[in-house]
């Protein structure tokens, strides 16, 4: 078994697309996370430096309505706020959108699917407010840009990013010991949740050696990380536990916190054998299968910790080995997977998603998935999508996915096509005589297609 | 037995499509007792002054106002406290005894009053956010340590995550939202497809099951636009009955039959302004829930069952500038059921002075919500109240039996 140009684009990539030829090599294949984002520049989602600007404003408008709360210029001000609110709610739907459409038309499909893997590794969102609709900028800048060197980056990246920091309560965390606490006894405190994510989420493993006191040392070494919408992310010393943590037997900081520190044990940890391991397994079961081949694994890892984590060269590890190309026990497609892919078979015009409204975003998109089992950026919690397929085939995600398949493609595209035609285009040679027969004896072409993309030859991979 | 290991087993087996555990629930152990608990988790903070008004208190005037009795206005209950004209409906329920509540409770969050932290503590049935997040619910924890499962024990009811039955124990879910509308030949068709692959197969066909029993039909003979237009049909039929009718109604469908706990929410609590046409409006829902679980429930599977409704945090004491209430803190619950000792308000009352208070803003709490959930989870399916302290509500002192049930 080794590299099969229609199993890379079902399994690694977006899916068949009927005018974009699959990648010949694992080089190709992978050539393109190094590319110019064409993607990016086609469908464009705003970068979070940008978006935060409105948070910025939203808490200026604020503060000038508290002073003219009950004139007509705090009336005014109200407005304003509302308006700003709204834009944010309707471009976080354009973001949708673009995600949708990179997916359906990008030449480089490996970049896509990684950055949604990532982007769920470090799952986060916003509480309230303007923030909730944070998701796609923080991914934009935090994850993309970093998916294809080394994952010590990425890691700092995102569990340093402002939307993280305010997602694990990190900025409402100061060290006992800090002049905050001291100042103000009772107000301030140690919160560890953060720390523990790290740990047990980002690079570790829940099974990983660590304990609860390196949690809490951990936690110590990250106050005075915090965020405000006007300044940005930054290092708050007043909010520092001072003296030095122990987090794994080393030693970290010192009488002096710096945010240096946290970027030090951050590194540490990104090249810590557990992380390889965590990480390893973790890439093999949302590529290739649930129960993975350990020889897989084992090739994956053993790469990992060579190169200190360069994130091409453990791709290309798994590409190269021969167990990711098995058929035994394949993955079953996530929602969102299912949904692009579809989409992608479909060849929607860019136009037919771009134009779409709010109403009609929610019903095409956003609402069939949530009835899927995944609610579009809106996590129950910072462990992300479950990576178990039984999660996904339930008898309300079945449903949900077969009531989307016959309906949902005919409001994409102008006219469906021919189903006999769309099992090829669609599934190319996995297509099988029942599939085959479903489709011609299909009453409607909306059955029919409905029917192809229903089938365990698209759903699988 | 959870979830992961019941499929992969049938998997394993290469069972049959008939011999499924998804297809035949009953094949399985019998289910433990038949005793029934649906939790409806209030989302958004309800107003437990508003809802149910301790108008006996000489302070509950001065923060909100004179309070209307009567015809249009709220139902006395004991001299003391009085509900919203909006539950009117439940009023047979009160005089049977079939109908309580519960004041001046809340979970151990205090102070920021996120809906997020607060909905969060609440599912997991935890003492203390600090620690990160507990990721499985209460409900999930409490069947671990009930005998006798069956695969149709739980229903997660809704499109909502439901964290409350997160975790390890087998749970279903299912949401009246999912309108499945085809032919005939294309449900066949559809079960064709799937039929080699077990797992995708067994959910279909518990999904084209499930569709077929939830108020709308599945199967609608014509083309695309019959189909079209009986989505648009069930979607005007969800506006007659309303979507939280349909849920309850599913509800008690499954609890007529194996399933033993089930689990929704209700939103709409959050009543910044204008907070007397939207609590009445959301009262209203909840009220519709409970005489539709009862109704559907018929008889003597409505006997053996308790409600309860329970919310992240009460409002502020007083009104705001918007004809509304902010987050606060003490709140109240709702009991209902058969199996309820109902006709009275369970409450240790703070007093609503100035300095009676929580941080002089919020209903004082005087106990802990989960020892109330926790005695009544204890005496409806017979837990050890060891269990009920430690593991499901961790940290809990159950104290005094407030005597919840019949």
């Amino acid at each position: 078994m080794s590299f099969d140009p229609i199993l890379a684009e079902i399994r690694f990539g977006c899916g068949l697309s009927p005018n974009i030829a699959p990648s010949e090599s694992v080089g190709e294949f992978l050539a393109g996370l190094d590319r110019p984002d064409e993607m990016a520049d086609r469908f464009p989602i705003e970068s979070f430096p940008e978006f935060r600007l409105r948070m910025v404003k939203r808490e200026e408008l604020q503060k000038e309505f508290r002073k003219n709360r009950g004139t007509d210029a705090g009336e005014t001000l109200r407005k304003e706020i509302r308006l700003l609110k709204k834009q944010a709610r309707l471009d976080h739907w354009t973001w949708m959108a673009s995600h949708v459409l990179r997916r359906t038309h990008s030449q480089t499909p490996f970049k896509e699917r990684i950055e949604g893997f990532w982007a769920d590794h470090f799952t986060t969102a916003g509480k309230a407010g303007v923030i909730r609709r944070g998701v796609s900028p923080f991914v934009e800048s935090a994850i993309r840009p970093n998916m294809s060197g080394n994952f010590s980056d990425l890691l700092i990246a995102s569990v340093t990013h402002p939307l993280m920091v305010h997602y694990l309560d990190q900025d409402r965390s100061a060290g006992p010991n800090s002049r905050q606490a001291k100042k103000k006894p009772g107000k301030f405190g140690l919160n560890e949740n953060l720390a523990r994510e790290i740990l047990e989420l980002h690079t570790l493993g829940v099974d990983g050696p660590y304990t609860q006191g390196d949690v809490r040392e951990l936690a110590e070494l990250l106050t005075g990380l915090t965020f405000k919408a006007n300044k940005g992310r930054h290092f708050q010393k007043s909010l520092a536990e001072p003296g030095e943590e122990i987090v794994l037997g080393t030693s970290y900081g010192g009488d002096k916190p710096h945010i240096r520190d946290i970027h030090v044990v951050l590194r540490d940890l990104a090249v810590h054998p557990a992380t390889a391991r965590h990480m390893a397994t973790k890439l093999a079961t949302h590529f290739v299968s649930d129960r993975p081949d350990p020889d897989l694994v084992a090739a994956i890892e053993r790469v990992w910790r060579d190169s200190d984590g360069e994130l091409s060269v453990v791709y290309e590890a798994m590409l190269r080995h021969p167990m990711a190309w098995t058929d035994r026990n394949p993955n079953f497609k996530q929602p969102f997977e299912f949904v692009s892919s579809a989409a992608r078979a479909l060849n929607v015009h860019p136009r037919t998603v771009q134009s779409l409204t709010e109403k009609k975003m929610r019903q095409r998109f956003f609402d069939p998935l949530r009835l899927m089992g995944h609610i579009w950026q809106r996590p129950s919690g910072p462990d992300g999508l479950d990576e178990d397929d039984s999660a996904w085939i339930t008898p309300q995600g079945m449903a949900a996915r077969l009531q989307w398949a016959v309906i949902v493609p005919s409001l994409l595209v102008p006219q469906l096509p021919d189903p006999r035609e769309f099992v090829k285009t669609a599934l190319g040679s996995r297509a099988n005589d029942t599939v085959r027969f479903a489709a011609g004896a299909a009453e409607s072409r909306a059955d029919g297609i409905g029917l192809v993309l229903i089938s365990p030859a698209f759903q699988r991979t | 037995m959870d979830r992961r290991s019941f499929l992969s087993r049938s998997v394993a087996l290469g069972c049959s499509l008939a011999a499924s555990p998804l297809l035949t629930p009953v094949s399985f152990a019998s289910a433990p007792g038949d005793k029934r608990l649906v939790v409806i988790i209030l989302r958004g903070g309800m107003d437990g002054m508003g809802a149910v008004a301790p108008y006996g208190d000489a302070g509950f005037s001065g923060l909100r106002g004179p309070l209307t009795l009567g015809d249009e206005g709220y139902i006395d209950l004991d001299g003391f406290f009085a509900m919203h004209g909006a539950l009117r409906p439940l009023l047979p329920l009160w005089q049977d005894q079939q109908l309580g509540f519960v004041h001046a409770v809340s979970t151990p969050y205090r102070d920021k009053r996120s809906h997020f932290d607060g909905q969060d503590l609440l599912e997991a049935g935890g003492f203390s956010l600090q620690d990160g997040k507990v990721r499985d619910g209460w409900l999930n924890r409490m069947m671990g340590h009930m005998s006798g499962q069956n695969a149709e024990m739980a229903y997660a009811i809704g499109s909502d995550p439901l964290n409350i039955l997160g975790g390890a124990q087998t749970v279903q879910r299912w949401s009246p939202d999912v309108d499945l509308a085809l032919s005939s030949q294309a449900i066949r068709l559809a079960q064709l497809v799937t039929k080699d692959d077990p797992a995708m197969s067994a959910a279909l066909a518990e999904g084209l099951r499930l569709a077929d029993s939830d108020g709308d039909a599945v199967a609608v003979e014509g083309g695309m636009q019959d189909m079209m237009s009986m989505l648009q049909d069930n979607a005007a039929a969800g506006r007659g009955t309303s979507y939280e009718t349909r849920v309850a109604k599913f509800a008690a469908g499954r609890l007529r039959k194996d399933a033993r706990i089930a689990s929704f929410s209700l939103n709409g609590w959050d009543t910044h302004a204008n907070q007397g046409r939207v609590l009445a409006r959301s009262l209203s829902a909840l009220s519709d829930v409970i005489l539709t679980l009862k109704s559907e429930l018929k008889g003597p599977a409505w006997k053996r069952t308790a409600v309860v409704a329970i919310t992240e945090f009460g409002r502020t004491a007083r009104f705001n500038g918007s004809k509304g209430t902010d987050h606060g803190t003490g709140g109240a619950m709702v009991l209902a059921g058969g199996a309820i000792r109902g006709g009275r308000v369970h409450a240790d009352w703070p007093g609503l002075n100035e300095a009676d208070l929580f941080q002089r803003r919020d209903l004082m709490p005087t106990r802990d919500l989960r020892a109330y959930t926790g005695w009544l989870i204890r005496d409806l399916f017979g837990l050890p109240s060891g269990a009920v302290e430690r593991d499901i509500f961790p940290q809990l002192d159950l104290g005094d039996d407030p005597n919840l049930l019949l």
